[in-house]
């Protein structure tokens, strides 16, 4: 995908890509699950397999993503799923869980 | 006569003012109000919607996670409550709802419930506080069958 087309995505996985040793990087833009328009960038899920978890608790394995991505979920990203993983927990052939169905409430 | 009115004016820009600062503050709960919240039970969850009623598929996931392992907790809705929506936010460091915390700690949101679910850890989470899970008991009642 272009910069012109999905700005927040490429931001992201520019952001996570160059700050973590990514073996493996998912984007999946969640958005159209939501009540949102078309084209929308406000729902995102990111899996990110890198060797600097190792040893981290989920917990702070989520703090360091929601600290990249800061702006991000400041201006206009409503929703981040995370899956962080280690590359011993990562199987190549792992399909991302999906994202449970919007119930209405809207925002962060 | 148009000293007077600078004055009034003056005076009510001050007003105005001092509302939006009053505003600003109490848009966000403080601390202590948020812990003395998280202090009343073992667990509790802040979500939006309602356990009966999630307004969120996440709030809606992690509900259905407790259920299963028939834990017992306070919830508060932060839909209802925009200072409460910020301040726990701001409190904990966290960018989104639903948070689930234990014994005062702050476990995650949605993703890591899930995931601590599935790997047997919060069974063990909750033992910690002193609880036992629901999935436990279901398990221990097989093996003595």
């Amino acid at each position: 995908m272009s910069n012109l087309t999905a700005p927040v995505a490429t931001a992201i996985r520019k952001k996570l890509s160059s700050n973590l040793n990514v073996l493996h990087l998912d984007i999946l833009n969640d958005s159209y699950m939501h009540n949102v328009p078309k084209g929308a960038e406000t729902h995102f899920k990111v899996v990110v397999v890198s060797d600097q978890f190792n040893g981290l608790s989920l917990i702070k394995r989520h703090r360091i993503i929601h600290d990249l991505l800061k702006d991000e979920l400041q201006n206009g990203v409503h929703a981040l799923s995370i899956e962080a993983k280690t590359p011993d927990q990562w199987d190549p052939k792992d399909v991302p869980e999906k994202s449970p169905p919007c119930k209405g409430g809207f925002g962060l | 006569m148009t000293l007077f009115k600078m004055n009034v004016i003056n005076k009510s820009n001050l007003m105005i003012r001092n509302a939006v600062a009053f505003a600003k503050f109490s848009t966000l709960k403080s601390a202590e109000e948020i812990k003395q919240l998280i202090d009343k039970n073992k667990v509790v969850l802040f979500m939006k919607g309602v356990p009966e009623e999630p307004k969120c598929g996440f709030s809606n996931a992690v509900v259905q996670i407790l259920r299963m392992h028939g834990v017992t907790y306070d919830s508060y809705d932060v839909l209802k409550d925009e200072s409460l929506r910020q301040g726990i936010k701001e409190y904990s460091k966290w960018p989104t709802v639903p948070q689930v915390f234990i014994n005062g700690e702050l476990i995650g949101g949605c993703d890591i419930m899930l995931s601590m679910h599935q790997s047997g850890d919060l069974i063990e989470e909750l033992q910690k506080a002193g609880i036992k899970s629901a999935l436990l008991e279901q398990k221990d009642t097989k093996g003595s069958n």
